[in-house]
């Protein structure tokens, strides 16, 4: 385990090396000037402008000029926004923890939805009933995911008003920030209204949840089904249904255990999708995270704020690659091996 | 096989209605709901500022004046009669240059989690709020950038010789000369009263500029936050002197695009929803509301009198008599609005009858422009704004059809538009040949179409976009001020109307109503004819038991 250990975070490393060298040489490639790409200080003065400079060892060698940068990040400091002037550290902390969070709901909504319907689907192999599963998760893998979201709100939000189709609760709640994640928050707020915010922030997350889960679900489905084939197909099932097990038996004690543990890698695998199909979905219901704040970055033309706001989020997933790959080891002593290791 | 599926059954659907009833068992509790006690407007722009006195901006107007503060006086009822407000009842001598406001003695300041009042309103803060305006050496007169626009372009600062504290709750305004519009400009939404305890505590921890961000006046809400190009809340402000508002939380959504605003106002995300597109997928819905109000207001297409070729009074009457404005009403105003005679509305109170209106006739239009040596026509720019309002719903659609209506007497238009700050900045800088662009009115006083939109002095400050200055027609405006005979008022605007319509600096298009829509659940009046919303008479009516609640209201 050790060594499995040690070369995960070795990759990590490397990894996010290779990453920062990259947001480094965007500020190159940038249009403006390095050290204000760098910092986003569009209105320094000259003197300013000259901290800067030394901050960034700009009148040094190139690998000094990484150095300084790197140094920089490692400190939390990513410069600060070009279009609000404020930290980018400080808007991702409020940020990211919105998208994770809708993040977390949609990728459970795919679990819960995709795993049972892949296993009934592996169940009932070949009959009327998988057919149906699969053709409905390839159709649903098939739905362009704004398409979808536009249908959604134009359906449950504007037709039928069921639902809101914007934000995450609403403007009337003044939650006060503690950890970003909402739910949490209403829960420590000493608010008097904390149940009705509870209960409108979970209105609010349904309709973005289900359009990002859609894509994952379908997946799932499609993996769940495999590996329950597989496994109802392996010998140990055959032995047990030869002892006598009942049919249920070895479906809930040996099946699905084992099947499950086919599947957990690849939820950490779905999550980076995930991740990148939620942030068209929060332009879409002004989903206030950090995939909408990136978006809209772009559009302004806020470099500082696009190198940061990348690095930050591709440091995230590889951590989210990393815990599962953790999580699958310790279920499943195999994989701690060489051959997944390197 | 057929037993393991059963299996499966109770599972998930257990799962699920633990999870509806997790959503749905929370909603108890509460009597009535945070949402039945508030109500969310969807604005459709960010104020500029927190300090009316520092903006004519119509979105900024509407945000905060009448929420957050009071004026002297106001307009009340249907006649637009002058009322008391914060003055319980003032007096003008008869010269008319010495106006003495009595205060009300049990005015409130708001108390927030930044400032607390200790005492009520008196005649020191009067003295503060326009002394900061008039006075180049106060304190905050340079605080927020010293620019004053509504009180310049009435030429306030030169009309006021002094003002003076009588008592704690007398103040006397002496005037240099008579002026019949001061008194009703002391009752438009940029007169309002700020605390001068409050400046007197931000002076001294050296943070001045914070009256003008963080607010405190005495109006029916108290500013709770503002989070830039999203949201403004407001709370109820409890001690109110005209008893307290009837929502406890006000809260401004922002929201810029139109189509946004229409789907949060038909996801009942919004309780009311400002200037509304789609005026009949709202009226079919049975849950919402679309009302609208006649406003004084005018959009009009303006020529740079400064610039080729429009220096020239006769291409000017040509453009104009080419301009077929019934179109414009029906397409862009989708024919609910008046047609513009002249700048002021026939509803104002000064408006001739008599006013002669400049007809649609191209074939004269076209003689016009050979007469002024234009015979092969030319090429000029039209600058449309990028923001819809009132008196110019689309401008952009409004560009086009007269580019369709110029081309027939051989004139090629350009249709130029920025965004709507550098619009506006470079429109001042005389950039243009010719805009479209309106004016709402503050006022019910005819002079407020005239002076800060045509006179000589708007020209200079760069409010009149027309850069027109004309000698006689100012004369005319100077002496219908001096006058407080309606009659003779009314003569001298005739005249200078008859100017315009001959000198054509601007042609006037239309006179439109305000759109707002809400959800039927919200009751009490928002619009007013002139200036701002106001949200102090806005309730909410629970639509479960809506007849009992209705009795209620009634009673109350």
């Amino acid at each position: 385990m050790l060594t499995f250990t040690l070369r995960r975070i070795s990759l990590f490393i490397f990894t996010m090396l290779v990453l920062t060298l990259l947001s480094f040489s965007l500020s190159f490639l940038f249009p403006g000037d390095t050290v204000i790409n760098h910092s986003g200080q569009i209105n320094a003065t000259v003197s300013e402008l000259a901290q800067l400079n030394q901050a960034y060892q700009m009148d040094k060698s190139i690998v000094n000029q990484y150095g300084a940068y790197l140094t920089h990040i490692l400190n939390g400091d990513f410069g600060q926004s070009m279009a609000s002037q404020s930290p980018i550290s400080k808007e991702i902390i409020e940020l990211l923890p919105a998208t994770i969070e809708l993040s977390l709901v949609a990728l459970l909504i795919a679990m819960i939805v995709g795993i049972p319907l892949g296993f009934i689907a592996a169940i009932k192999h070949n009959k009327t009933s998988d057919h149906v599963i699969l053709s409905l998760a390839m159709l649903g893998y098939s739905i362009p995911v704004f398409w979808l979201g536009l249908l959604a709100i134009l359906v449950f939000s504007i037709g039928l008003g069921w639902l809101p189709s914007a934000g995450k609760i609403s403007l009337l709640f003044e939650i006060e920030f503690v950890t970003g994640i909402q739910f949490i928050d209403i829960l420590l707020s000493d608010s008097p209204y904390k149940w009705q915010a509870f209960s409108n922030a979970s209105a609010h997350i349904i309709l973005p949840a289900c359009v990002i889960a859609l894509a994952p679900a379908t997946i799932f489905i499609r993996l769940s089904r495999a590996a329950m084939i597989e496994v109802l197909a392996a010998s140990y099932i055959r032995a047990a249904r030869a002892k006598g097990l009942s049919f249920q038996q070895i479906i809930f004690r040996h099946a699905i255990r084992n099947a499950l543990i086919k599947i957990i890698r690849h939820v950490g695998l779905q999550f980076a999708n995930l991740v990148t199909i939620a942030m068209v979905t929060e332009v879409i219901f002004s989903w206030p995270g950090i995939g909408r704040w990136l978006i809209e970055s772009i559009y302004q033309r806020d470099y500082t704020a696009i190198q940061g706001g990348l690095l930050v989020l591709s440091c995230f997933i590889f951590i989210i690659h990393i815990l599962t790959d953790f999580i699958y080891a310790a279920l499943n002593p195999l994989a701690r091996g060489n051959k997944y290791g390197s | 096989m057929a037993v393991l599926t059963m299996s499966f059954k109770p599972t998930l659907p257990l799962l699920i209605s633990a999870f509806v009833s997790l959503l749905v068992g929370c909603n108890e509790g509460n009597k009535l709901s945070l949402s039945e006690r508030s109500i969310i407007y969807c604005s459709e722009g960010s104020p500029e500022t927190f300090n009316p006195q520092l903006s004519t901006s119509g979105t900024t107007t509407d945000a905060i004046s009448k929420q957050l503060y009071n004026s002297l006086i106001v307009y009340k009822g249907k006649n637009n009669t002058l009322g008391p407000s914060l003055a319980k009842s003032w007096h003008v001598t008869r010269d008319g240059k010495k106006i003495t406001f009595y205060l009300r003695q049990d005015v409130r300041f708001h108390q927030t989690s930044y400032f607390t009042p200790t005492r009520l309103l008196n005649a020191d803060d009067v003295l503060f709020s326009f002394n900061r305006i008039l006075d180049k050496n106060h304190a905050y007169h340079q605080v927020s950038g010293g620019q004053y626009p509504f009180f310049q372009s009435t030429k306030f600062t030169e009309l006021i010789e002094k003002i003076e504290k009588i008592n704690d709750y007398t103040i006397r305004f002496i005037l240099k000369r008579s002026d019949s519009s001061f008194v009703a400009n002391l009752a438009t939404d940029y007169a309002i009263i700020l605390s001068a305890e409050y400046g007197e505590k931000l002076l001294n921890k050296g943070t001045p500029h914070k009256i003008d961000i963080l607010p405190i006046g005495t109006g029916p809400f108290k500013f709770k936050e503002y989070r830039v190009g999203s949201l403004i809340r407001f709370y109820r402000h409890d001690s109110y002197w005209q008893g307290q508002a009837k929502i406890e939380q006000l809260v401004f959504d922002i929201t810029l695009s139109r189509t946004s605003r229409l789907t949060k106002l038909l996801a009942k995300e919004c309780d009311v929803s400002s200037y509304p597109i789609a005026h009949a997928k709202i009226a079919e819905r049975t849950d919402l509301i679309l009302e609208s109000i006649t406003s004084l207001n005018v959009g009009y297409f303006g020529f740079n009198t400064k610039k080729e070729p429009f220096n020239n009074k006769l291409v000017r009457q040509a453009i104009s008599l080419a301009i077929n404005k019934q179109a414009i009403i029906d397409t862009v105003y989708h024919s609910k609005a008046a047609r513009a005679k002249s700048i002021l509305p026939e509803t104002s109170w000064a408006y001739d009858t008599n006013t002669p209106e400049q007809g649609y006739d191209p074939v004269r239009a076209k003689s016009l422009l050979e007469i002024a040596g234009y015979a092969q026509g030319f090429t000029m720019d039209l600058w449309a704004m990028p923001v819809q309002r009132a008196y110019n719903p689309n401008a952009l659609t409004m560009a086009k059809l007269i580019q369709a209506d110029l081309k027939k007497i051989g004139v090629k238009v350009k249709i130029v538009s920025y965004e709507w700050s550098t619009f506006l900045r470079r429109l001042s800088l005389g950039e243009h040949q010719s805009f479209l662009l309106g004016w709402n009115a503050d006022t019910p006083e005819p002079d407020n179409f005239f002076t800060p939109m045509l006179s000589c002095s708007a020209s200079e400050t760069g409010n009149n976009r027309t850069f027109w200055c004309n000698k006689e027609f100012d004369q005319l405006l100077q002496e219908a001020l001096k006058t407080t005979n309606m009659k003779q008022r009314k003569r001298y605007y005739a005249q200078a109307m008859a100017i315009i319509n001959e000198e054509m600096p601007l042609l006037p298009i239309a006179h439109s109503k305000r759109y707002q829509a809400r959800g039927t659940d919200v009751v009490g009046d928002i619009l007013s004819n002139f200036g701002g919303i106001s949200f102090y008479q806005a309730a909410k009516i629970n639509t479960n038991n809506k007849a009992d609640d209705m009795v209620n209201k009634v009673s109350n």
